[in-house]
């Protein structure tokens, strides 16, 4: 149990280094997912009023999108140096190499929901400091990261390798969006934890659920 | 078709036909129209059969990826595709008859309550299906990949229908029926879904040998090749 602890530690660390030495994903996410608040505001008319209703929505557009962008990276990276093969190379469960990039790709995903959501919460002028909101973000960013890694392995096989993910991820994690910006409404509002309950199971249990799914299914992507 | 079921296909062909004619007499003919929603509520007898067999079809795409990830035998992976194929028609034709019949009966074309939305998601993860299998670089990695679609795609479609209900108990839902299903509304209904399923497993048994067949030329192709 410790080996596979550490095999996933190794593959994430690999990641996190590459990631941290040239910064080119998160900081081109960064500025995407800025750059789809932003626009939203401006297809919503930038009203004043009535906003309570679209900033949520436009929160979850802006961190499933950019969310996308970065899973595409994950095993674009692999296959685009030919280390693809050389991580299949080595001797450890394929289930192992899945652990480690999802990871890889929630911390990611993590770091760009930090940076994002005080803008956000300070452009809509909503208060800043949210515990609920953290949890909703968390659990809703498990469940991407659990869908997107799996998904990503499978679209750099294909010869539509950018579009297919989108493809792919966005119907299946219909539940996590629903179930996120339907949390995060009574959140934003000021409302109680009992407001937000059943939708935290929902994310909850999409996440366990694909977590072990795509765990199991996963050895079947990385083949040859 | 394969020589030694002929005599199955040829009869499956022979019911198929007969309980479609049967389903066409007793939808345009036999039933009585509706005293409430009039005429259009004619298409609920092809509305409803097709449903039935897109989610059938879906499930048997299921089933059949999971065997084939398995056993890698390549029949599988044929009755899995073509199921989807089939499934992805049925849906489309679900969402066109839904709104067809929508518009008179409730105003609206659309609305996004659980059925219709988990009907849309479903659809999407099936293009999604038939696309990875053929943007993928080698049929095995399509067939491959598509399995694995085929299974996470299907585990959605019941958290996809839970979450939606959960959404839209909060606001209002349009009623989809009202009223029960007289008796010979009931009797075209169910032969309606039996035509329809007949049709399912004839295409499918068809579709699933000419690929099989596709699959062997292919292969025949290559040693030839070399």
């Amino acid at each position: 149990m410790n080996k596979l602890f550490i095999r996933i530690l190794v593959i994430f660390w690999k990641d996190m280094l590459t990631e941290l030495r040239t910064k080119e994903v998160i900081t081109s996410v960064l500025v995407f997912a800025l750059l789809v608040l932003v626009i939203f505001n401006f297809a919503f008319g930038m009203r004043a009023d009535g906003m309570e209703f679209v900033a949520p929505g436009i929160l979850w557009v802006a961190l499933t999108f950019g969310g996308v962008l970065g899973f595409n990276r994950i095993f674009a990276v692999e296959k685009e140096n030919s280390r693809l093969e050389g991580l299949m190379l080595c001797p450890v469960d394929r289930a192992v190499i899945y652990w480690g990039k999802l990871a890889g790709g929630f911390t990611f995903m993590l770091a760009v929901a930090i940076v994002i959501t005080p803008i956000f919460l300070a452009l809509f002028n909503l208060p800043l400091f949210l515990p609920k909101l953290a949890l909703i973000i968390v659990l809703a960013i498990i469940g991407f990261a659990a869908v997107g890694t799996l998904f990503s392995a499978v679209a750099v096989n294909t010869r539509a390798r950018d579009i297919m993910l989108p493809i792919l991820f966005l119907p299946v994690v219909v539940p996590v969006v629903i179930a996120a910006v339907k949390a995060t409404v009574p959140v934003l509002a000021g409302k109680s934890w009992g407001d937000i309950l059943t939708w935290l199971q929902i994310m909850i249990a999409f996440d366990i659920i694909y977590l072990v799914v795509a765990t199991l299914v996963f050895e079947f992507v990385l083949e040859e | 078709m394969n020589g030694k079921h002929s005599l199955r296909n040829n009869i499956l062909l022979g019911l198929g036909f007969a309980l479609m004619v049967a389903a066409l007499y007793m939808v345009f003919i036999y039933v009585p129209t509706d005293k409430y929603t009039g005429i259009v509520q004619r298409i609920f007898y092809f509305h409803v059969p097709v449903a039935w067999v897109s989610f059938l079809a879906f499930f048997i795409t299921f089933v059949f990826s999971i065997l084939y990830l398995w056993k890698r035998e390549v029949k599988w992976d044929a009755i899995a595709c073509t199921s989807a194929e089939i499934g992805v028609v049925f849906t489309t034709l679900v969402l066109i008859t839904g709104p067809i019949w929508a518009k008179p009966v409730w105003g609206v074309w659309w609305t996004w309550d659980a059925r219709l939305t988990t009907s849309l998601v479903l659809w999407l993860i099936y293009v999604a299906y038939l696309l990875v299998r053929n943007f993928a670089t080698e049929p095995a990695r399509g067939a491959r990949f598509s399995a694995v679609i085929g299974i996470v795609g299907f585990i959605d479609v019941p958290i996809v229908f839970l979450t939606v209900n959960l959404w839209r108990t909060q606001h209002p839902t349009a009623i989809i029926f009202e009223g029960g299903l007289t008796t010979p509304m009931l009797i075209t209904l169910l032969v309606c879904i039996a035509a329809f399923t007949v049709l399912y497993v004839l295409l499918t048994i068809q579709g699933a040998n000419l690929k099989s067949m596709e699959t062997d030329v292919n292969r025949l192709r290559n040693t030839q090749a070399e």
